[in-house]
């Protein structure tokens, strides 16, 4: 306390010499002059620097300007998607199944949205659908009858809306076990009936305990607009990634197809 | 009186504050192209709605629609130059020193209206000035605690799940984005004032954060021959 007073009390008698910068003399500005230069010799040194620097800004800033603009298309693209498998790496690094999204209380939940229906044509016949899990058809009253996860999380869109919304289901690493066990497979791939939507996963991401393969939303069984009978759930993810009315699932080293990575996203798009 | 150079900004203070320039006005464009796809926000007083960012049809007269997937690609590659350089900037300056002729002490606040009045013509008294005045100071450190202020909302939307204590800590997924947007409109609000400023100055003054050196009239004080 006293310190801070005797520092105040410098401050104001620094101020009030009659030569004070004020706050440079109180933090101890140091200034870089030159030796003394007649007028003619300052004005000649700060020419010829100016010459220099302009010179030297006016190159960079071409070949700035000029890099950009003389690399192809592909090339951008190629740098901006390598970029894109970078901060994959670098999110891989320090990602850990542990780290949960934040839950929300039942009165938080908010309207759900449609966004997409690519995959999902009209005719379709649930009663008749079955899984396919690497060759195995497995039934919606085989996956209702395995334990059941309830989340209510904010789930997003990669354009930047997202809304608090509860799904039931099962997690994703629990039919796993069951369906694929003892696999090591790197990556997951997830395609509609009629393989006209289809996303790939990383084993890490759709792993995590708020991945589920949900058959519920907001308390209601999924209406078809929202993927019935069966889809993915998960904040890890954007939504582009939690693929409606799944019909197989694989599980493979290979890098899995990806309906918008295709289109120019991140394949990774990991939250 | 005597005729001296003075050094204003070092090498590395001019290259990164050039630098920084294409990389925010990277980073503004691709987010621009990001933003199209969900336009949340408008500037609203006591309820009534005062504009809309952004005007109905405005985005798709400038040909920004419609290109959410290169605004991603095109920021998620220009933010680590801009946090590379603004991260790099912050270690030189306290490294360095350069911090001295930056920061604000807690009487800059009392002396920084007077900057403005003197500005305006109203006051005479010309206020006390080293390498910046006191409201300089506090417009320079703040761009940078803005800078980090991008830095942070921005991983709090990129990572929300992974980083959701950083998230939580801008009071949830929404608030960041909020953050983020208006950051970026004070940005281009400092950016306005400052080359105003800039033009006011004059060229000597533009000239140094070029070449780095003033041509100055002075009583050598505290003096470091360079």
């Amino acid at each position: 306390m006293n310190e801070d007073k005797d520092i105040l009390v410098e401050e104001i008698r620094e101020l009030r010499k009659p030569t004070s910068r004020g706050t440079a003399d109180i933090l101890r500005e140091p200034r870089h002059l030159s030796s003394e230069l007649t007028p003619d010799e300052a004005r000649g040194k700060m020419a010829a620097m100016t010459r220099r620097s302009f010179l030297l800004g006016g190159a960079a800033a071409a070949f700035g300007v000029l890099g950009w603009r003389w690399m192809s298309e592909e090339t951008k693209y190629g740098l901006l998607r390598k970029t894109f498998e970078l901060n994959e790496r670098v999110a891989q690094t320090f990602y850990s199944p542990n780290r949960l999204a934040t839950e929300f209380r039942r009165d938080q939940i908010t309207d759900a949205r449609t966004n997409g229906d690519i995959g999902m044509p009209a005719e379709f016949d649930a009663t008749s659908w079955k899984l396919n899990v690497g060759g195995t058809a497995v039934s919606i009253d085989e996956i209702k009858a395995m334990p059941r996860t309830e989340m209510i999380i904010e789930f997003k869109c990669i354009e930047g809306w997202s809304t608090i919304t509860h799904f039931a289901g099962v997690r994703f690493s629990d039919f796993a076990a069951k369906f694929a066990p003892n696999n090591d497979r790197r990556y997951v791939s997830l395609v509609t009936p009629d393989e006209q939507y289809y996303v790939g996963w990383d084993i890490e991401a759709i792993m995590h305990p708020q991945t589920l393969l949900a058959y519920e939303m907001n308390g209601m069984p999924l209406k078809p607009e929202h993927g019935a009978p069966l889809r993915l759930a998960s904040p890890t993810k954007y939504g582009i990634k939690q693929i409606k009315r799944i019909g197989k699932i694989e599980f493979t080293n290979e890098r899995p197809r990806d309906y918008w990575a295709e289109q120019g996203y991140d394949w990774y798009a990991g939250l | 009186m005597a005729t001296h150079l003075e050094r204003k900004h070092t090498l590395a203070t001019r290259w990164m504050h050039w630098i920084n320039f294409p990389l925010l006005a990277m980073m503004m464009w691709s987010g621009l192209l990001i933003y199209w796809s969900y336009q949340a926000y408008s500037i609203n007083i006591f309820g009534f709605h005062i504009f809309a960012f952004f005007p109905d049809g405005w985005l798709d007269s400038i040909g920004l629609s419609f290109r959410l997937a290169e605004g991603i690609r095109l920021h998620f590659f220009f933010m680590w130059l801009f946090a590379i350089n603004g991260v790099a900037y912050v270690i030189y300056t306290i490294v360095s020193g350069e911090w001295r002729s930056i920061v604000p002490v807690p009487s800059s606040f009392k002396r920084a209206p007077l900057v403005a009045l003197h500005d305006a013509h109203i006051v005479k008294e010309k206020p006390p000035q080293g390498k910046y005045n006191d409201a300089q100071r506090i417009a320079y450190t703040g761009v940078i605690v803005m800078g980090a202020g991008s830095l942070l909302s921005g991983l709090a939307i990129y990572k929300p799940t992974q980083l959701a204590f950083l998230t939580a800590m801008f009071g949830g997924y929404q608030w960041a984005r909020w953050v983020h947007f208006w950051i970026t409109i004070l940005f281009v609000l400092f950016f306005f004032v400052h080359i105003i400023q800039v033009i006011l100055a004059g060229w000597r003054n533009f000239q140094s954060m070029i070449t780095g050196h003033e041509i100055v009239e002075a009583e050598p004080k505290n003096e470091v021959v360079t």
